[in-house]
């Protein structure tokens, strides 16, 4: 297990956007989120990246307690993650952006002037060519199409070092071939025994994807299991589907 | 005659470019919206004139006038951490004020509204600076290495980070960059490069009074920056000289004193409307901001 979550609470004035919330995710697996809008899943993802804190609960991530951690020091232990709303620096190219995510010593101005600059060019060739981003690397983001954009941020989150990826919505707003193309991404990224926790609206491809799927109902867990249980689960269906 | 005009003018340039290049450290590469830059330009000419006028050598003054305003850089971060736009605009513009009245109140130290005259001219290792042209020299020397400096460190991959910090923060921070430390760096070496142009103003002029860091002299800086280019290293020091020199040019008509200096005030707002409504990226900026 990469992550176990424990009675995760987030309320908003007197709503619980997440109530009691506990899962636990499974290193090298495809585990899925769902739920209908509103039910807590991206709150969910903001509380484990520490976008949001927590009114109660515990999040433990390799073995450590990283509940009382800030953002950037959740991201530097491991925990990469991609935006619904793609979050890009519009005024940088697709080669900086890898460099920032590839790079560990920049935030330092004395490594930055006087140490070797590793060549990351082999690295982001092989990042690019993972994610299908056929671009030349001195492209500004705001020149790339939205479908693009998602293909960095995913790119992004990859090269960034980390042992659990968290994919929000990725293939949101995107053709069905780029869909496709995303799905086989994140197949090949499990295959190199990566561990992906994703939320997605779009219950083929979660179907087809995911290992492992909980469902989510206004901030709660309400069934948990494989793709075939869950399609089969009545709660799921009642919650989902509103049957 | 008109060699001593050329030379003074020169020195106030060389003086600018590194406070403009260091504002846009701040403002244009950070996109910190800092009101708060003269007031480092005000503490590094204060730092050194007491200290020189205490029998400090001036060498030594001038690298203290640069910590003492990296401190207070540092010190201006950590109170608007948390600020953002046009909150930390304010907060920093009241910061530029209390410092202003610092100037003006600590009499005993700064001799208050009188300012503190007689404030001696470099003397570097024995060599006295004697002349502006020697000065105009040591100025340009300064000037030149502060640029290498501050353009090594927004080449390097830190300076990236800069370019992202403005762009979008939070993006930063789940790529796990610590951004308010970045921010403190890069305030650091802005306010401490305007405390370095400070003290060459002070030792340039001989003479410092409140009145040189208030209000009209930040809108001078962002103006330049703005003109400029927001995060154009380029734009700042060609715009620095323009803003020189398109007001000098008045000299040669015959302009009464009493009108020379609204005039000046009024060309450059009609620089900075006019850029901003027709090129409000500026001369050479490339900066998209949202």
């Amino acid at each position: 297990m990469i992550l176990k979550i424990e009675c995760l609470t987030k309320r908003f004035g007197g709503i619980h956007a997440v109530k009691d919330c506990s899962l636990e995710i499974e290193r090298e697996k495809i585990t899925a989120i769902i739920g209908p809008n509103g039910s807590g899943k991206t709150t969910l993802f903001n509380l484990i990246s520490k976008l949001l804190k927590s009114n109660d609960g515990h999040i433990h991530f390799n073995g450590k307690n990283i509940t009382k951690l800030k953002d950037y020091e959740i991201s530097k232990s491991g925990i990469s993650r991609t935006f619904q709303d793609v979050r890009l620096f519009r005024n940088l190219t697709i080669k900086d952006h890898l460099e920032i995510s590839l790079s560990n010593s920049d935030e330092s101005i004395f490594k930055s002037l006087f140490k070797d600059k590793p060549n990351n060019a082999e690295r982001i060739d092989r990042i690019l060519k993972l994610v299908h981003l056929k671009k030349p690397l001195n492209t500004l983001v705001t020149d790339l199409s939205y479908g693009q954009r998602k293909l960095l941020d995913l790119a992004m989150a990859i090269a960034k070092p980390h042992s659990l990826l968290l994919l929000d919505e990725p293939v949101a707003g995107v053709n069905p071939v780029l869909r496709e193309e995303i799905k086989e991404i994140i197949k090949n990224l499990n295959k190199n025994k990566g561990t992906i926790l994703l939320i997605e609206h779009d219950m083929n491809f979660v179907m087809d994807l995911a290992d492992y799927i909980f469902v989510m109902d206004a901030g709660k867990i309400i069934a948990h299991g494989e793709p075939a249980e869950i399609q089969s689960n009545k709660k799921v269906l009642e919650a989902y589907l509103g049957d | 005659m008109i060699e001593n005009y050329l030379i003074h003018i020169l020195i106030l340039i060389g003086i600018y470019i590194i406070l403009a290049v260091s504002l846009n450290i701040a403002l244009g590469y950070t996109g910190l919206l800092n009101l708060g830059h003269i007031a480092f330009f005000g503490i590094g000419a204060y730092t050194s004139a007491i200290l020189t006028r205490e029998g400090i050598p001036f060498i030594l003054a001038l690298i203290i006038s640069c910590i003492i305003a990296g401190c207070f850089g540092f010190l201006l971060v950590w109170i608007t951490k948390r600020l953002k736009g046009d909150y930390l605009a304010l907060a920093t513009l009241g910061f530029s004020f209390l410092i202003y009245s610092l100037m003006l109140n600590l009499s005993s130290i700064t001799n208050g509204p009188l300012g503190i005259s007689g404030i001696s001219r470099p003397n570097i290792f024995g060599y006295f600076l004697k002349s502006n042209f020697e000065f105009l020299l040591f100025v340009i020397f300064i000037a030149i290495i502060s640029c290498m400096i501050m353009y090594a460190i927004i080449k390097s991959p830190f300076g990236r980070l800069l370019h992202a910090t403005r762009d979008d923060e939070l993006g930063l921070r789940v790529l796990g960059k610590n951004t308010i430390k970045i921010k403190y760096k890069a305030m650091i070496i802005s306010s401490l490069f305007a405390g370095l142009a400070g003290s060459l103003f002070a030792h340039y002029n001989g003479y410092i009074d409140p009145t040189s860091f208030m209000l009209n002299s930040i809108i001078f800086i962002f103006t330049i920056v703005i003109v400029g280019g927001i995060a154009s290293f380029k734009g700042s020091i060609i715009a620095t000289f323009i803003l020189f020199i398109i007001p000098e040019l008045l000299r040669f008509f015959a302009i009464p004193s009493h009108v020379l200096g609204p005039t000046r005030q009024i060309i450059y707002a009609l620089i900075l409307i006019g850029i901003l409504l027709f090129k409000p990226k500026g001369l050479f900026g490339r900066i998209d901001l949202e």
